[in-house]
C-alpha cells in the first residue's frame, strides 16, 4: 500500500530521500499521514534547492576562499622512526586546484591483499617496493687512480635484505652506457669505455654511477609500513601508481595516491574528480575548517567537465572560457586580446566579469530575468544627452 | 689549526685559538689594543672572528675576574665625585664593550649577588638590557615583553615638547602638548634623559571600571571638565611654503595678490585675507579654500593650439590655499630666500586640538585606546572622598594582555600623588609594591587601591569597589581631526573619470574586487551596476563600424568616426573605463567592434 504512494513521489523526490523515508515510516502509518509527510518532504526539498540565477560558482569560491585565508602553513608529521613530511594547508590546496604536475610531496597509500595486510612479511614487502639505486646498496665508492676506474663496494647486508646478488647488480649497472663493469667478490669495478680517460672524467663517473637504478619501483623513495584500523598498509613517499598496481599482493582497488594527474592517467577522470574532492576535504578537515562538500564538488566538476583534468590556472580552465574579456581580466590580458583580434573573436557578454567591465547588469540573480513588453513607438529615439 | 677571520676576511690560522682570543682580550683591557676590537672563538666551526668594523651594536659590561667585579666601591665613589670618568674605566679595562658575537662567549651576571666563578661579566645595571625608550616604562619587569615594546613604541608617538625653539621652526606636522607634566612614577632614566625638560604626558586620575559600555574594546572615557581644564589639549602646526621659481626665458613667479586677468582667478572673497604683498597677516582665522599666499606663474610652455590663442599669454594662478577639511589660525609668517636666491614665503597654520571622540591615548604599558565618550563632570562616577576620575579605563583590557605594570603604576601613582613625591618605578629595582600598599594604608586609603564609588547619574553606590589611582597618560599623534573623511560627490580623475583616491584628494572609498563579489553572490545585479555607475557615460556608437562616435553639437547629431553622417548611431551606456579600454585597444592596433542588438 505504502509502496504505491512512494512510487507516486519518485518523480518529485530523489531516491535517497524516498528510501530514507521508507525505512523510517512505521508500517502502521495511515495513508493520509504518509501523504502529508511526503508533501512536507517535497516542500522542504524544493526550499533546499538552489534558486535559479544563484551565483553558485562565486558562492563556492567565497566559501572555499574565506576559510583559506585562515589556513596556516603547518606540515603534518608521521609518528615513527622514518618520519615523513606532507604538504598540507594552503600550499596543498593550491597544488590540487592548480593541478600541479610535480607535487612537493607525492605519496601513496598501498593497501595489500591477504596475507600481507595482516602484517606478514610487511617490512620485506615494503622494502621490495622501494626504489633502490646503486648508492643505496653500496657501502663505499672510491676512485682508483691507478686503474682510472671507480670501485664500488657492495654491502652484503643490504644485498641479502633485498634478495639481490652481485651478478644481478652488475647486470643492472651495465644498463648504463659507455662503461665496462667487472665484479670481484663484493667489489664492482666500473671503468669508462675508451682509452686514456682523464682522471676528472672518472670523478664525474663516480657521481653518475651512484644514481644507477637497481631494483624496486621507480619513484618510490621511502616506504613506511603502518597499521591503520586493523590492517597493515604501506605509506610511501613518491608515487608510481601504474607500476605499484601491477605488483602481486597489492590491493589495486584500495590503493591510492595523492597525485591527481596520475590518477587521471591510470584510473580516468571520474576517479580524478573524486580524488580532487577527497584531497581538498582532507586538507580542510585537517585544519579544522568547515566547508560544505558541495562547494568542493562544484570545483572538482569544473576541473573535470572536459574529460581531462584541468587546473584553475590560465592554462587550465580559464583558457576554456568563452569570453575574451573574461580571459583577459584573469592573467596576461594583452596575450588574450591580441590572439582574439587575430582570429576575430566575438565576445557575447554572457557572463559576469564582462558585464562588470561594461557596467551592464550582470546576468545573475535579479539581472537574469528579462521583461517583454509591447513597444508602441516604431522607433524609439534616444532621449539621452 | 683554527682559522682566523678579520672583519669577515680570512687572514691566517692559529694553533691555540682559546689562548689567542684571551691574548687579544687582555691586550684590549690593557689598552694596548684599540678597545673597539671584539673577538669571538666559534668552537663548533673551530674559527676565530676578530671584528673592528663599524656599525656593530655594542654594549658595556663590567669585567669579572674569579667571580669578583673589577669595579670597586672606591671607583664608584670617585665616579660620583667626578674624579674619574667613564672613559677611564673603559681604558683601565674595568668596563668593556661587547658586541653580539663576543657576548656569545661571555657569561654576564644580571646582579652582583648572582656572580659565580664562571661569570666573565656583570651588568652595569639590570636596566642596561633595555633601550632608552623602554627604560622609561615603569615596573616593566611585571609585564610581557610584547606589551613593553608596544609601550615604548607608543611613547615615540606621544605629544610633548619636542624642541624649545619650535616657535621659529617650520617643521611639518608639529604637535605640542599644552600642559605637559612630569610623571609621578619615574624610572632613573627620566632624570638621566632630562625628561623634566621635555615631558610628554599628563598625570591623570584613572578609574578601572565600565561606563555604559562606551569603553569597550580598548576605548576610554574622558571627563569633560578635565578637558576643559586642559587635559590632552595640544596645538597643531603645519607650514605652507611658496617659492618664486625662476623659469627659462627670464620668467618668474610672482608672490602678490593675483590680478583679475590671471587665468584661474578664484574670487575676490578667496583673496580677502591677503595684504598688499600677497601674503596673509598673522592671527587670521582661515578655513578651507581661503588663499594664504597669493601667487601667479608665467604661462605654460606654449604648445599646439595655444600658440594661436590670444588669451594664452596670461599668467596662471598658483596660489597656496587651505586644503580641504583644514582650518586654523595663521600663526607665523616668514619671508626668506632659498639656496638659489629665490624669494621664499613660509606661513605656519596653527590649530588648537581639544580631545574629541576618536583621539588616541595610551598609558606607558602598551594599553592604547581611543576616546569613546566624553562625559560631563556631573555624570562621572565619584568616590566617597569626592574624587572624580579624569579617565575611565576598561578592566577587560588587562587579563588577556597581562600588563601588571599598568596596575602597579596606578597604585604607585596614587601613593606618589597623595604623599606628594615621585615614585621610583625603575624596571628591576623599583620601589616594591608592598611598600606602596603600606604607605597607602597609612594615609587612610585601602591598600589595594580600590575605593567606594558612586554612580554619577543616579548617585547610587556601586556594589564593587573601584580600582582608582593616578597614572601617566600620553596623547598620541593620531587624531581624528587629521583623519576624518567622507564623500558623496567630489573630484574625479582626469584619465578614467573615476573618483579620486585618498583623503587629501577628497577621494571615494573604493568598492573593490572582493566587495563586488559579495554583490554578485547576493544576486543583486542592478544594485551592483548602480554602485559602479561613478564613471558612467553615454556614448554614440556607429552601428555599421562598431566604433564610438562623437556628437556634433551644432548639428545636434551623432557622427560616426569613419562613416560620418552615413551611419545609424545608437546611444549606449557604459563605464568610461571601458570606453578607455576600447581606445587603448585601438592604440595597440586592435579593432574593437561593438555589435549592437536589442537587449530584449
Amino acid at each position: 500500500m505504502h509502496n504505491e504512494i512512494f512510487k507516486e513521489y519518485e518523480s518529485k523526490l530523489p531516491m535517497g530521500i524516498i528510501n530514507d523515508l521508507k525505512q523510517r515510516v512505521p508500517s502502521n502509518f495511515s495513508q493520509a499521514k504518509l501523504k502529508k509527510v511526503l508533501e512536507l518532504a517535497c516542500e522542504e526539498y524544493e526550499l533546499m534547492k538552489v534558486d535559479a540565477g544563484e551565483a553558485v560558482g562565486l558562492l563556492s569560491a567565497e566559501s572555499i576562499g574565506e576559510p583559506g585565508t585562515q589556513m596556516t602553513l603547518n606540515t603534518f608529521h608521521f609518528a615513527g622512526v622514518a618520519e615523513m613530511n606532507v604538504t598540507t594547508g594552503l600550499p596543498r590546496i593550491i597544488e590540487i586546484l592548480d593541478c600541479t604536475k610535480s607535487l612537493a610531496t607525492p605519496m601513496m597509500e598501498i593497501h595489500l591483499e591477504s596475507p600481507y595486510n595482516k602484517g606478514k612479511e610487511i617490512k620485506e614487502f615494503a622494502e621490495s617496493i622501494k626504489e633502490n639505486r646503486l648508492k643505496h646498496i653500496a657501502s663505499e665508492f672510491t676512485v682508483n687512480v691507478a686503474k682510472a676506474a671507480v670501485d664500488v663496494t657492495l654491502s652484503q647486508e643490504k644485498l641479502t635484505a633485498l634478495k639481490l646478488t652481485v651478478p644481478s647488480v652488475v647486470k643492472a649497472i651495465e644498463s648504463m652506457r659507455g662503461i665496462v663493469v667487472k665484479a670481484d667478490g663484493n667489489i664492482v669495478t666500473i671503468k669508462p669505455k675508451g682509452k686514456e680517460e682523464a682522471i676528472n672524467e672518472v670523478f664525474k663517473l663516480k657521481d653518475k654511477v651512484k644514481e644507477i637504478y637497481i631494483s624496486g619501483v621507480k619513484g618510490i623513495t621511502q616506504v613506511l609500513p603502518i597499521k591503520k584500523e586493523e590492517e597493515f598498509i604501506i605509506v610511501t613517499a613518491g608515487s608510481n601508481m601504474k607500476e605499484v598496481l601491477q605488483i602481486e599482493g597489492v590491493d589495486a582497488e584500495k590503493t591510492i595516491t595523492n597525485d591527481i594527474i596520475e590518477i587521471a592517467q591510470v584510473l580516468g577522470v571520474e576517479a580524478a574528480r573524486q580524488s580532487v574532492i577527497n584531497e581538498v576535504k582532507k586538507v580542510i578537515d585537517a585544519q579544522g575548517l568547515n566547508v560544505d562538500l558541495r562547494h568542493i564538488m562544484l570545483v572538482a566538476d569544473t576541473m573535470t567537465v572536459t574529460g581531462n583534468i584541468k587546473g584553475l590556472t590560465r592554462y587550465g580552465i580559464v583558457s576554456e572560457k568563452a569570453s575574451v574579456l573574461a580571459r583577459a581580466s584573469f592573467e596576461t590580458p594583452l596575450k588574450h586580446i591580441i590572439e582574439a583580434s587575430i582570429s576575430g573573436e566575438t565576445d557575447y557578454l554572457n557572463s559576469v566579469v564582462e558585464n562588470v567591465m561594461l557596467n551592464q547588469p550582470v546576468p545573475v540573480g535579479t539581472g537574469l530575468p528579462g521583461l517583454v513588453t509591447k513597444n508602441n513607438k516604431k522607433e524609439e529615439k534616444a532621449k539621452y544627452l | 689549526m683554527s682559522e682566523v677571520y678579520l672583519n669577515g676576511k680570512f687572514v691566517g690560522s692559529v694553533e691555540n685559538p682559546v689562548e689567542f682570543v684571551d691574548h687579544i682580550i687582555t691586550e684590549r683591557r690593557k689598552n694596548s689594543l684599540a678597545n673597539n676590537i671584539n673577538v669571538r672563538y666559534d668552537q663548533e666551526n673551530d674559527e676565530v672572528y676578530v671584528e673592528s668594523s663599524k656599525g656593530r651594536l655594542r654594549r658595556p659590561a663590567i669585567v669579572v675576574r674569579d667571580g669578583k667585579p673589577l669595579l670597586t666601591e672606591k671607583q664608584v665613589s670617585q665616579l660620583e665625585k667626578k674624579e674619574i670618568t667613564w672613559d677611564d674605566l673603559v681604558n683601565q679595562g674595568i668596563v668593556e664593550y661587547l658586541d653580539a658575537a663576543e657576548e656569545e662567549n661571555a657569561l654576564v651576571a644580571f646582579k652582583e649577588e648572582d656572580l659565580t666563578p664562571q661569570h666573565t661579566h656583570l651588568e652595569v645595571t639590570p636596566l642596561a638590557i633595555l633601550g632608552l625608550c623602554t627604560s622609561l616604562v615603569p615596573y616593566a619587569n611585571f609585564s610581557p615583553t610584547a606589551r613593553i615594546n608596544a609601550g615604548s613604541k607608543n611613547q615615540k608617538q606621544a605629544l610633548g615638547f619636542y624642541a624649545a625653539n619650535y616657535h621659529i621652526r617650520m617643521d611639518m606636522d608639529v604637535n605640542l602638548l599644552d600642559y605637559s607634566q612630569i610623571p609621578i612614577v619615574q624610572s632613573i632614566m627620566h632624570p638621566i634623559s632630562d625628561y623634566d625638560k621635555h615631558p610628554s604626558g599628563q598625570n591623570l586620575v584613572v578609574a578601572i571600571m565600565s561606563y555604559k559600555g562606551y569603553n569597550m574594546e580598548d576605548s576610554i572615557i574622558l571627563n569633560k571638565a578635565s578637558i576643559e581644564r586642559g587635559l590632552g589639549r595640544s596645538i597643531y602646526y603645519r607650514p605652507a611654503i611658496a617659492e618664486e621659481l625662476r623659469y627659462s626665458g627670464g620668467l618668474v613667479d610672482e608672490i602678490s595678490v593675483p590680478d583679475k586677468e590671471v587665468k584661474g582667478y578664484k574670487s575676490e572673497r578667496d583673496y580677502r585675507f591677503l595684504e598688499e604683498d600677497g601674503i596673509i597677516s598673522p592671527e587670521v582665522f582661515v578655513q578651507e579654500g581661503d588663499v594664504i599666499i597669493g601667487k601667479s606663474s608665467p604661462p605654460r610652455f606654449l604648445s599646439g593650439m595655444e600658440e594661436y590663442n590670444l588669451t594664452s599669454n596670461l599668467r596662471r594662478e598658483s596660489s597656496i590655499n587651505i586644503k580641504h577639511g583644514e582650518q586654523g589660525i595663521i600663526d607665523f609668517v616668514m619671508l626668506t630666500e632659498n639656496e638659489e636666491g629665490n624669494k621664499l614665503v613660509q606661513v605656519r597654520l596653527r590649530d588648537a586640538r581639544i580631545p574629541e571622540v576618536g583621539d588616541k591615548f595610551t598609558s606607558r604599558h602598551g594599553q592604547k585606546g581611543v576616546v569613546g565618550l566624553i562625559v560631563g563632570h556631573t555624570n562621572m562616577p565619584f568616590s566617597s572622598t569626592g574624587i572624580i576620575p579624569d579617565l575611565i579605563f576598561s578592566s577587560h583590557s588587562v587579563p588577556s594582555r597581562m600588563t601588571m605594570s599598568h596596575l602597579i603604576e596606578l597604585i604607585a601613582g596614587k601613593t606618589g600623588a597623595l604623599s606628594a613625591r615621585y615614585v621610583d618605578g625603575t624596571t628591576f629595582d623599583a620601589e616594591p609594591e608592598e611598600q606602596l600598599r603600606k604607605e597607602l594604608l597609612s594615609m587612610g586609603f585601602k591598600e589595594n587601591g580600590t575605593e567606594t564609588m558612586y554612580n554619577g547619574i543616579s548617585g547610587e553606590q556601586f556594589q564593587a569597589k573601584i580600582f582608582i589611582g593616578n597614572m601617566y597618560y600620553l596623547k598620541l599623534k593620531h587624531m581624528v581631526a587629521n583623519k576624518i573623511h567622507s564623500r558623496a560627490r567630489g573630484p574625479i580623475q582626469l584619465l578614467t573619470r573615476q573618483p579620486t583616491e585618498g583623503r587629501a584628494k577628497e577621494g571615494g572609498l573604493r568598492l573593490g574586487e572582493m566587495e563586488k563579489d559579495t554583490f554578485v553572490a547576493h544576486g543583486a545585479s542592478l544594485l551592483l551596476k548602480e554602485r559602479f555607475d561613478s564613471d558612467r557615460v553615454i556614448v554614440p556608437i556607429c552601428e555599421k563600424s562598431g566604433l564610438i562616435g562623437y556628437v556634433d553639437a551644432r548639428k545636434g547629431k551623432a557622427i560616426s568616426p569613419v562613416l560620418g553622417e552615413d551611419s545609424d548611431m545608437s546611444y549606449v551606456e557604459m563605464s568610461y573605463a571601458f570606453k578607455l579600454l576600447l581606445d587603448e585597444l585601438k592604440s595597440i592596433g586592435v579593432y574593437p567592434k561593438i555589435e549592437l542588438e536589442n537587449k530584449f
